[in-house]
């Protein structure tokens, strides 16, 4: 991999207000063109590492480099801000203006020409649906369309970095699923994600990698690994009747952990594939009548529950 | 620093402000009313012949134009709090934050935002106020008594520098209340030492003529030149989104 390659680089970064430490030693890195999932119960400090990443806030201490440059620079800042996209938890629209004029506002300000603000505001407003309503004040649209506004205005200088702070916390699930649609195609084009959220199944439809956060980073990887993180495999065997014999067949092979009730079995196994036709050998042995075999694979929703609590 | 950007930001408020009922009210309509009403308090009673003299008059008009003094401190108030304190309750402060702008260009597009729609406004109320009198005082005097030094001074220093008072210590005050309304009564408070001065004048304790209003105008320099400190420690990005409740 190479190291220019790596957008977010974040290491041992800290925040404390007063005596409140809301982020606690963090070190993890987002490459280009990755979607990283930060995920983590209120409070768990998700906003402070996006704010201390936009150059919103300052850090207390560690380290922080976005496509290189230092977040505690305070000429690297204005070049972080042009260079990311934010989407900030609240949208913070210009209720009276119209969206195009919300929009317009932020392509000055992110120092885009007017060719270039008038054709991305068209292609966003147009990509999520709202380019009939261009002219309406701001204040007058949902939450749902608030928010796309608020995605579109984070886009509208063709950052190479968006933050998304919980983007699809108000929408309904076929905005949220356009949302997420939308973030695919970001991805298509090499844009780096960083995606604040809460939503487990959001996290893993759309993240190359997820960073478990409670204060402290209780672990990050690939949604697989994490799943995997949890507990090794297992087997679930559904017989028509447990008894004893069957159970001293399965003693026998010195197998890690058994659970049963029900009449059904579950199984620590290490090797599934090897290990399976075995066990399931012993059971006929003992003359088991098996109906059904499974395996139990942990969610990601195991994985986060594990971490933070 | 970029000019353009802050201009960008106070061009915005302005388009904000065009849609709020309230703020076209006070900052249009007030001036104008004043301009109109105290020539017609002057013409009603001052000139008709009653014996008033020159001094007497000049003394009269200043402490009228005064009045235009405590008008830009009170105006820029109403539109400083609602200029910040709308932001920061609509939430639109971090996405402004998050964009490439310093801290002190923002505090600059937010400066002109709250200070030029009264100070024009004054302007113009001055003009009508002075174009009035000089009709209704022509005949007597025999000469136009507008425009002269005072109300060159008030122009220049006087109400611009009360005017820049006022967005300051609006810019302090929107760090701590979280009301538009709130922030809008206690600013109002600033036109107490203001009041103070025209009553002096009017009592006869200080004059109002042009030494008055250099001393006044020197003072307030030096204030606003403290309240300007104050107020660039108080806008910081950091402050802002932290502390600022
Ligand atoms: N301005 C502040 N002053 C003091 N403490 C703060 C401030 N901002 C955040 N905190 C504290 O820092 C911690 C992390 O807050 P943060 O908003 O980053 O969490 P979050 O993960 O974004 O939560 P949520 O999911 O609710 O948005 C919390 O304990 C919070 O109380
Ligand atoms: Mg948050």
């Amino acid at each position: 991999m190479r190291v220019d390659e790596i957008m977010i680089d974040v290491e041992n970064l800290s925040k404390k207000f007063g005596d409140v430490t809301a982020v606690d030693e963090v070190t993890f890195h987002v490459n280009e063109g990755e979607v990283f999932g930060f995920l983590g119960p209120n409070g768990a400090g998700k906003t402070t590492t996006v704010r201390m990443l936009s150059c919103l806030i300052s850090k207390t201490s560690g380290d922080a480099r976005i496509a290189g440059y230092d977040i505690n620079n305070t000429d690297d800042s204005l070049k972080i801000r042009k260079l990311i996209g934010l989407v900030p938890d609240n949208v913070g629209l210009y209720e009276e203006l119209s969206a195009y004029k919300n929009l317009d506002f932020y392509g000055k300000l992110y120092e885009c020409n007017k060719i270039q603000r008038e054709e991305n505001i068209e292609h966003f407003l147009r990509m999520l649906g709202l380019w009939e309503k261009r002219d309406v004040a701001a204040g007058a649209f949902s939450k749902g369309m608030k928010q796309k506004i608020a995605i579109a205005r984070a886009l509208i200088h063709e950052p190479e970095i968006l933050f998304l702070d919980e983007p699809t916390v108000n929408l309904d699930p076929e905005s949220s699923k356009m949302v997420r649609d939308f973030i695919m195609e970001l991805k298509k084009e090499k844009k780096t994600i960083f995606l604040n959220t809460h939503n487990l199944d959001e996290a893993q439809k759309i993240c190359d990698k997820i960073g478990i956060l409670n204060t402290k980073l209780m672990a990050t990887g690939t949604p697989e690994e994490l799943e995997g993180s949890v507990w090794g495999n297992k087997t679930v065997i559904q017989l028509e009747k447990v008894n004893d014999m069957i159970l001293d067949e399965l003693n026998k092979l010195s197998l890690k952990k058994i659970i049963y009730d029900n009449n059904k079995l579950t199984i620590d196994v290490v090797n599934p594939k090897k290990e399976n036709p075995i066990i399931v050998a012993a059971i006929v042995r003992a003359g088991g009548q098996v109906q059904y075999v499974t395996e139990l694979s942990p969610t990601l929703e195991d994985a986060y529950l594990k971490f933070v609590r | 620093m970029k000019l353009w950007k802050s201009w960008v930001i106070a061009s915005k408020d302005f388009s904000v402000f065009r849609k709020k009922k309230s703020v076209i009210y006070s900052v249009i309509l007030i001036p104008l009313l004043m301009s109109i009403f105290l020539p017609f308090i002057i013409g009603s009673a001052g000139m008709k012949g009653s014996g008033v003299t020159i001094a007497e008059f000049a003394s009269l008009l200043n402490s009228f134009s005064f009045f235009f003094v405590i008008l830009a401190a009170s105006l820029t108030t109403v539109i400083a709090s609602y200029s910040l304190i709308g932001e920061k309750i609509e939430k639109s402060i971090e996405p402004l934050l998050a964009t490439p702008t310093t801290d002190k260009e923002i505090l600059l597009g937010k400066s002109f935002a709250a200070f030029l729609p009264p100070i024009l406004s004054i302007y113009i109320g001055l003009g009508i106020f002075m174009v009035l009198i000089d009709k209704m005082t022509y005949n007597t005097l025999g000469y136009f008594y507008y425009p002269n030094w005072n109300i060159a001074i008030i122009i220049v220093l006087v109400a611009p520098l009360a005017s820049i008072l006022s967005v300051e210590l609006g810019v302090i005050l929107s760090s701590r209340v979280n009301d538009v309304r709130a922030a809008q009564q206690l600013g109002q408070l600033i036109i107490i030492p203001f009041f103070g001065i025209y009553i002096l004048g009017e009592i006869g304790y200080i004059s109002l003529g042009i030494n008055s209003m250099l001393v006044i105008s020197a003072i307030m320099l030096v204030v606003d030149i403290f309240l300007f400190y104050i107020s660039t420690i108080t806008f910081r990005r950091e402050e802002i989104l932290t502390k600022w409740k």
